[in-house]
């Protein structure tokens, strides 16, 4: 099963990149990546309910402009995975699963999940004042 | 494994069907895929609730996040989501490895690395929660 000699497929670099394909590997790099947003989510939690100053010097650290960046891709890949999963779920229900909705679809879930994304940081900064 | 199929295709005149057969299903490959839905359909309402939840408190104190954290109505849907994220990561996170490592030795030893992490990773969330309701 392991032999490396036989060819390899399929050779993604060959293929034109489509909605499909891009949102597919998308699925899987926000979920990476998301990982690493549940260690810090952890991280986060256990500093808060036993030691002050790593709580206090993570959320500096996450109010800099390097963690602001990070937390607004996490917002967004959090936002991508969740519309994107729901929309997988569909399809295991076998509902939209004609090739125009599955386009259809794909396109809500670029527009929707950058949309949530924007609400919630306004709505974010806002309640900070 | 790879010597097993050559040494099967080598001596034995059994039809294409029941050689498949032979290798096929051990009866649980669709256990990791449901568990994975499963998790993912609990994960839909406790994520949209928990972000909400944080923008609340995001800007407060340690004090803030400690009170919010220890309230019942905050503690019980928190340990709900980190097991549903712990489980959901692991599981998605054993697919990609399983996907991309083609090195046995080394495909065993991430998928370890990876499950094991996730249960200490949730474990150690449920304990700040726990800690958070004693101090709270």
């Amino acid at each position: 099963m392991n032999n490396p000699s036989r060819p390899r497929s399929p050779h993604v670099q060959v293929y034109r990149p489509q909605l499909t394909s891009v949102l597919s590997f998308g699925h899987r790099l926000s979920g990476l990546f998301l990982s690493l947003g549940a260690v810090l989510l952890v991280g986060w939690l256990l500093t808060a309910a036993t030691e002050a100053q790593a709580f206090i010097n993570l959320n500096a650290w996450l109010g800099s402009l390097l963690g602001l960046l990070l937390l607004f891709i996490w917002t967004l890949a959090l936002f991508f995975h969740l519309c994107n999963g729901i929309r997988h779920l569909l399809w295991d229900a076998v509902i939209g699963f004609e090739l125009v909705a599955i386009y259809r679809s794909g396109w809500i879930v670029v527009f929707l999940s950058i949309a949530l994304t924007l609400v919630t940081w306004a709505l974010a900064l806002w309640q900070m004042g | 494994m790879a010597n097993g199929v050559s040494e099967m295709r080598d001596n034995d005149n059994r039809a294409a069907l029941s050689r498949a057969r032979g290798l096929g299903s051990a009866r649980t490959g669709v256990h990791a895929w449901r568990w994975q839905r499963v998790t993912a359909a609990i994960l839909v309402p406790l994520v949209i609730w928990s972000l909400a939840s944080l923008i609340a408190v995001v800007g407060g104190g340690r004090e803030t996040v400690v009170g919010w954290l220890a309230r019942p109505g905050v503690a019980i849907p928190t340990i709900l989501l980190l097991i549903a994220l712990f489980w959901h990561m692991a599981l998605g996170l054993t697919v990609v490895a399983e996907d991309y490592l083609h090195h046995n030795g080394v495909k065993i030893a991430t998928v370890a690395v990876i499950q094991f992490g996730c249960l200490a990773l949730g474990v150690a969330g449920v304990m700040a929660v726990a800690l958070a309701i004693i101090a709270g």
